[in-house]
């Protein structure tokens, strides 16, 4: 930096200290009493609700602008589609289920647990069929797993493309569930378990989306789930009983799951070949992508949460996960990826889960280029954007797990952007 | 942490024997030399005692220091559980089964089980043809795929793009793309038309995957698609798959040890965001394009901003906002104010209820209100004020209504109502709204 911009950004920093009235420089005087305070307020005279007036609380009509978003023009139809968690509002890890994001390929269906059956056939001994009151009888487990979609973060392979983080990274949801684990039921069933063959799983809707899983990851760590975040599961996430397959992408954790089958071979379905397949830049594509990379974004600020309160102490707060397995470290650069400071994880994450991030600091006013990266327990460094194009190039549609920008301006606005 | 109580406890139980005992014989009547005698034991049992003491006091001191010590282990143990994550024991596999489940028949097993394999396992008997296709897929997939199966809107392109694969925007179709044809089959079978799956007949399937062979120039006009020839078709894409080569081609060489200073000598914002997001409160979301450009954002170092931008003056709010609260409709509006109204009440219901089964309270309840004669709710023990009131047969009109409510002692001198009235004439206008809705 030559002298003439050092001055510039001094004389700058007074010049916004004298503006921002006291809010940089500790602790603000009041000038006349607050009326918040000295006045009677109607809710600490007058009564409440009672008990039972919302037999199911939602949130209060304050936070009303925390809900999942679509972006309409990115899909033919609604009823095939995806909507986003407004993970920039979000705190700690647990994403509440009425928030988290859908993916349908055919819509939400209403299937009732009464009418819920799960075959387990192919390369069985005993093709069987489980009610759900069956798999409420079998030993379970609880845990918290991350899913993302796989194409999350799409459309930035094409550049910085719709300024939120909710749009940008929203399609992900981290909950924990209870559900009986898969190799249980592959086991009830004696079910050939040799490493050779594979579990395919078809859900009960229309799109009868059905995927191949190698044996190895349904012996592992694959639950049959009917619980998340303590409760039933929503419809939209596959109520009665859907799939989780941690780590892996969300195309895999087949909803309102009905059928289990073992084959000697994967079965090529369409979402495992035409789709969730990434075409590099040569025209090749990989196939059988499954696990998701460790990622890291800054949840605020960002787009839909700037900076309001002016220069001074501040929280960067992001969240960072890995299907591999724990997020060891994220760094955060605030100068575009020149200096980077390691951040706080806010409490260490689980396996295959989102971890909290936090980088507890002091905003000088000027502008910032935030950045987050994320490291796993095997090592693994989460990517720049450059560093993953040299590899794919610009065609691919899934697994971006790239480092996310934001410029956040002298008001404290912050928008998506790519940089060199 | 007990194990190491139980050491030291008979080391202080031997002290309070001594004691017992020294002061027990200390009591007697004895002669002078025995006195003397046991003066010396006494001395003698002190001194033990007190190094007895002091040995017990030593050794508290170590118990102590070993508790503290196997507290901090233990927390520091547990710190260490919950950070790896999975003290949890995983849920038991028994040796044999459990008995769950009962059997699959064959008639269901034949209902749910119809996937197909790329070799053409699991195909039904059946055939189609071209000219058939046409026809089903005009009816059945035309509307979403078009009539040459080029895609409608944003529905998937079925026929093309070959040799775009490694273009800047491929377009991946069933032609260019898919590598087995058993997938295509296996997807109309089950998912597909769209709305109406499973409701195609094996050779309507075989016809419509012959069409879109035939569409994408793969296959002539007289084809016949059946399970017989079916294994024998090969795609065109159907060497382009290569399995997932990240371990070998990016895990190697990212998991390494992050630069964290100097990184880069300079970063340059290249792109800003494509598309702005509004989020109006209803829901959804209205991308519009971002006209603000690169030029007059800094570029930084080490030492930060290149410079800083001047701040710009935040923009008015857009004056549509005034139309659109113009065009709201008057039936908007009541629906508004009667919600409204419900939400001020809530000031009121800790006296008076409303709605069906509604009792008196400390004050009468308000069923009808709107139009009903002062003091007149059967049951109720009225104030002087009111019992006049009634036998005057004055009525609560919206008038008589919103000056009570503005200032209720004034208005009725003499009620026992405690409350001091809503000063806001829309708060009283929206519960006489609300109020008017609850009938007898």
């Amino acid at each position: 930096m030559d002298e003439m911009s050092k001055t510039s950004r001094r004389a700058f920093l007074r010049g916004s200290a004298a503006v921002a009235a006291g809010t940089a420089a500790g602790t603000v005087s009041a000038q006349t009493p607050d009326p918040a305070i000295t006045e009677l307020q109607d809710w600490a005279s007058y009564l409440g609700a009672g008990v039972d007036e919302t037999p199911y609380g939602l949130p209060i009509s304050f936070e009303s602008d925390v809900i999942r978003r679509n972006v309409e023009w990115l899909t033919a139809s609604p009823i095939s589609s995806i909507n986003f968690t407004p993970i920039h509002a979000l705190e700690g890890t647990i994403t509440p289920q009425g928030c988290a994001f859908e993916r349908h390929h055919s819509g939400a269906i209403e299937l009732h647990k009464d009418d819920y059956r799960l075959m387990i056939n192919g390369l069985v001994d005993r093709p069987l069929v489980f009610t759900y009151e069956d798999l409420e009888r079998l030993p379970r487990e609880n845990h918290v797993y991350f899913c993302e979609c796989a194409a999350n973060t799409g459309m930035e392979w094409a550049g910085a493309q719709l300024n939120g983080v909710q749009f940008t990274h929203g399609m992900i949801h981290n909950m924990e569930y209870t559900g009986v684990p898969l190799r249980t039921l592959l086991k009830e069933a004696g079910a050939d378990i040799s490493l050779d063959k594979w579990v395919y799983v078809e859900g009960a809707d229309a799109s009868s989306n059905g995927r191949s899983i190698p044996m190895e990851k349904a012996l592992d760590d694959v639950l049959v789930a009917f619980k998340a975040n303590g409760e039933a599961l929503r419809m939209e996430h596959g109520y009665p009983v859907r799939l989780v397959v941690p780590g892996w992408e969300g195309n895999l954790w087949v909803k309102w799951l009905r059928r289990i089958e073992i084959t000697d071979r994967a079965v090529e379905s369409r979402e495992e070949t035409s789709k969730y397949t990434d075409v590099y830049e040569d025209g090749v594509a990989r196939k059988w992508t499954w696990v998701m990379d460790a990622k890291s974004v800054i949840t605020s600020p960002s787009p839909q949460m700037p900076i309001t309160h002016g220069a001074g102490p501040m929280v960067i707060s992001g969240l960072a996960w890995s299907g591999h397995g724990q997020i060891t470290r994220v760094d955060v650069s605030k100068d575009g990826g020149i200096t980077w400071e390691t951040a706080r994880l806010g409490k260490q994450g689980d396996t295959k889960a989102l971890t909290r991030f936090y980088l507890d600091t002091e905003w000088d006013g000027a502008p910032m280029l935030l950045q987050a990266r994320a490291m796993d327990d095997t090592g693994y460094v989460q990517p720049t954007k450059e560093q993953l194009r040299e590899q794919r190039g610009e065609n691919a549609v899934y697994h971006n797990n790239c480092i996310q920008t934001w410029y956040v301006d002298v008001e404290g606005k912050a928008e998506n952007v790519e940089v060199s | 942490m007990s194990k190491f109580l139980n050491i030291f406890l008979p080391a202080a139980s031997g002290t309070a024997l001594a004691l017992g005992l020294a002061f027990g014989l200390a009591g007697r009547d004895y002669n002078k030399s025995t006195i003397e005698s046991l003066e010396i034991q006494l001395d003698q049992a002190n001194a033990r005692t007190s190094a007895a003491q002091n040995t017990s006091d030593a050794q508290n001191e170590v118990v102590q220091a070993l508790q503290d010590r196997l507290t901090t282990v233990e927390a520091n143990l547990a710190a260490a559980a919950s950070q790896i994550g999975s003290v949890a024991e995983p849920a038991p596999l028994k040796a044999d089964t459990y008995q769950i489940g009962r059997l699959a028949l064959s008639e269901e097993i034949a209902a749910w089980d119809v996937d197909v394999l790329p070799d053409g396992r699991g195909l039904p008997v059946g055939s189609g043809d071209v000219f058939t296709g046409e026809e089903v897929f005009a009816d059945q997939c035309a509307a979403c795929h078009g009539d040459f199966a080029e895609g409608v809107d944003n529905w998937p392109v079925l026929a093309g793009g070959f040799d775009t694969l490694a273009d800047e925007d491929p377009i991946k179709t069933v032609g260019s793309y898919w590598p087995h044809l058993s997938t295509v089959w296996d997807y109309i079978n089950r998912s597909m038309p769209f709305g109406a799956a499973g409701t195609l007949t094996a050779d309507e399937t075989y016809a419509i995957v012959a069409y879109i062979l035939y569409s994408n120039d793969m296959v002539d006009d007289d084809f016949v698609l059946s399970q017989e020839n079916f294994a024998d078709f090969e795609m065109h894409n159907k060497d382009g798959f290569v399995l997932d080569d990240r371990a070998e081609t990016e895990y190697a060489a990212w998991r390494t040890e992050p630069c964290m200073k100097n990184c880069k000598e300079e970063v340059e914002v290249t792109m800003r965001s494509v598309f702005l997001v509004e989020t109006p409160p209803e829901g959804g979301s209205n991308s519009v394009m971002n006209s603000a450009t690169i030029d007059g954002l800094p570029s930084f170092s080490a030492t930060g901003p290149a410079f800083i931008p001047a701040a710009t003056v935040a923009p008015k709010a857009p004056a549509a906002t005034k139309a659109i609260v113009e065009e709201v409709s008057a039936e908007d509006q009541e629906a508004q104010l009667i919600n409204d109204g419900k939400k001020v009440f809530k000031k009121c219901r800790a006296c008076h209820e409303v709605g069906e089964g509604a009792k008196n309270g400390s004050g009468p309840h308000l069923n009808g209100i709107v139009g009903r004669t002062m003091g007149s709710v059967d049951g109720f023990k009225y104030s002087k004020v009111f019992a006049a009131a009634l036998d005057d047969g004055l009525v609560w009109d919206d008038e008589a209504l919103a000056s009570f409510l503005e200032k209720p002692k004034s208005y009725m001198k003499g009620t026992k109502m405690a409350f001091s009235g809503l000063k806001k004439a829309s708060d009283q206008q929206a519960v006489i709204e609300y109020l008017r809705t609850i009938g007898e």
